[in-house]
């Protein structure tokens, strides 16, 4: 585990499982239409754009007039799917994003690749670790972040028909692929993926790998965890949420974000209000990014299995 | 609804528009007064003359569409939707008010003809060139209107728009800029000077053309000289001045965000001729 940047037969990045989700996916649906701005390489819509060039719209970087085009789109009837990377979605065209596709409630599929630490070698120019907290924050808007490509497949093909905005965070890294065919996702529902009463390890994207490596670490030592894959961030999945909040009675949220407005604050936020437990964050602690290898990053910002293990052994104390 | 081609008749329907739309705002104490007025001409001329549009089937797929990217003028469609026959009259009396269609700024609602949530300016060109991609894609030969502002022109997302229109030849794009000078601070010759706009649009690779947008027969013909050109989208430059028709309001930056008040209706309604 933690090999972050290598590729082998059983690592695959989330942008390259969405490509090629997408490009099944306009074979099926003549209403998608994709554009990109000037990043269809590396967002992988580049593999839908070869199959359908017609309905695949590249719109230089204009990452403000894109969004704006794409709520266009919806108003006619299209399902547009746009992406660049996650900075500059979320950030760059954050405006248009709430004034043009959320609050007009438009079926806007924002598609964004390259979030959090992973980007590596780019920096923090390009790694956004707000831009859960950005889309969380609007009203109407779905907010998922697979944890692996199979996840990240069936989480595109359920998205079509959504009402309203969806925002998917992808990412650039290979990183195990954890779920095998039989896996179930469902919007808004989260997925117990261990069971233990003594902690319970909260956790959306690519860190959920590393949640399930933090677990076997904590049994080595005695304790019994709980791993909940939270991909839906939101809305939450409030009910698996206050249930595992009372059977392990603390929690420890995990993600490839700022601790702050994230998957940690969504949790926080609402066990705070409907049953308050001891809540631990691990994320990236108010800081921005730097250029590294992206598994160099994630052990420099303590995203490691043995961090989150650590993190977990310390929320269990002082009690 | 008629529509009408007849010059006279849209002048008159200008004229009530201007009346309905000061009543309006000065029975709400709130919105924007001097930009309504100033575009009313070409209202008047796209909702009774030349939209295909039905207030009876208002989602008809193959309608043509117009976006108002400069939002604060929405008082000036809300009139004139009204008068087409998308909803009924007395709406107009809760303008701004809570749980109200309404809004300050347009929000999306088809049913009543208003085609996109706008106001946060330079964003409606982009959405309309979106509604024009697809209609492209869908060989449906509908006409994408929409309206902006020499304010608005300063907004680098506009720009954006405008490139993309240009370089895809998205000639089923016919835009106005509602060239009045002003904005909210004063006249954009001295606070970001945003002409020559022809150059720039032409430079873009748009179709351009500068009319007098108070002259009902230029803007007939301006809308049919667009129809007629094809290979790029099409952009109006529409000359007009802020306050069109009431004479203490006319060219005054005072008068782009404020209501009338009860002796300025007084004077706006005799100058109107409606006594």
């Amino acid at each position: 585990m933690g090999q972050a940047t290598t590729t082998s037969p059983d690592k695959i990045a989330t942008r390259d499982a969405y490509g090629k989700a997408l490009a099944e996916l306009g074979a099926e649906d003549p209403r998608i239409v994709v554009l990109d701005a000037d990043l269809s390489g590396s967002t992988k819509t580049a593999v839908f754009a070869k199959a359908f060039p017609e309905r695949f719209f590249n719109m230089g970087v204009s990452e403000q007039d894109m969004m704006g085009t794409a709520a266009g789109f919806a108003l006619a009837g299209k399902i547009p799917f746009a992406s660049t990377f996650a900075m500059f979605a979320t950030g760059r065209a954050f405006e248009i994003v709430r004034n043009s596709i959320a609050y007009p409630h438009l079926p806007v599929r924002i598609c964004a690749s390259h979030a959090g630490l992973t980007v590596g070698e780019d920096g923090a120019s390009h790694q956004t670790v707000a831009d859960i907290a950005l889309m969380r924050v609007l009203p109407g808007m779905t907010v998922i972040v697979p944890a692996d490509a199979t996840e990240t497949r069936q989480v595109i093909r359920k998205i079509v028909d959504l009402p309203g905005p969806v925002y998917v965070r992808l990412s650039r890294a290979a990183f195990p692929v954890i779920f095998g065919e039989d896996y179930r996702f469902e919007v808004g529902k989260g997925h117990r993926l261990c069971e233990g009463k003594d902690v319970a390890l909260v956790a959306c994207g690519l860190l959920v790998a590393h949640c399930l490596e933090a677990a076997k670490i904590l049994e080595t030592q005695g304790v019994r965890t709980t791993v909940v894959n939270m991909s839906t961030v939101k809305p939450l999945d409030e009910t698996l949420l206050l249930q595992v909040a009372k059977e392990c009675g603390k929690i420890v949220t995990v993600e490839e974000h700022s601790i702050l407005g994230g998957l940690g604050g969504a949790v926080a936020e609402f066990l705070a209000e409907k049953h308050p437990v001891k809540v631990h964050r691990v994320g990236v602690r108010d800081e921005f990014g730097q250029s590294g290898p992206a598994e160099a990053l994630l052990k420099h910002y303590r995203l490691m299995p043995e961090d989150i293990a650590r993190e977990a052994l310390t929320c269990m104390q002082g009690d | 609804m008629k529509k009408t081609s007849n010059i006279p008749e849209l002048q008159e329907i200008a004229r009530q528009l201007r009346v309905d739309c000061l009543k309006m705002l000065h029975r709400a104490k709130s919105g924007h007064t001097g930009g309504p007025l100033g575009m009313m001409d070409i209202i008047a001329a796209l909702y009774f003359h030349a939209m295909n549009h039905d207030p009876q089937n208002p989602t008809w797929p193959d309608r043509d569409r117009f976006i108002l990217s400069n939002g604060h003028c929405c008082p000036a469609i809300y009139v004139a939707l009204c008068k087409a026959g998308y909803f009924p009259k007395e709406e107009l009396l809760h303008l701004r008010q809570i749980g109200s269609p309404l809004q300050g700024h347009p929000k999306l609602k088809v049913e009543w003809g208003i085609e996109m949530s706008t106001g946060s300016l330079g964003q409606g060109m982009s959405v309309g060139n979106g509604i024009a991609l697809a209609a492209r894609l869908d060989k449906k030969d509908f006409t994408v209107y929409s309206m902006h502002s020499d304010g608005e022109a300063q907004e680098g997302m506009l720009w954006e728009a405008a490139l993309t229109a240009g370089f895809r030849k998205l000639d089923n794009r016919i835009c106005f800029l509602d060239y009045n000078g002003i904005q909210i601070d004063g006249f954009n010759k001295d606070i970001k000077d945003v002409a020559p706009l022809e150059d720039k649009f032409i430079a873009f690779r748009w179709a351009v053309k500068t009319i007098d947008g108070h002259d009902m027969a230029q803007i007939l013909e301006a809308i049919d000289w667009a129809k007629k050109t094809s290979g790029k989208p099409k952009m109006i430059i529409a000359k007009t001045i802020l306050g069109k028709g009431v004479s203490i309001f006319e060219n005054k930056p005072k008068y782009h965000g404020v209501a009338p008040s009860d002796e300025e209706l007084a004077i706006a309604l005799k100058e109107l001729g409606e006594n």
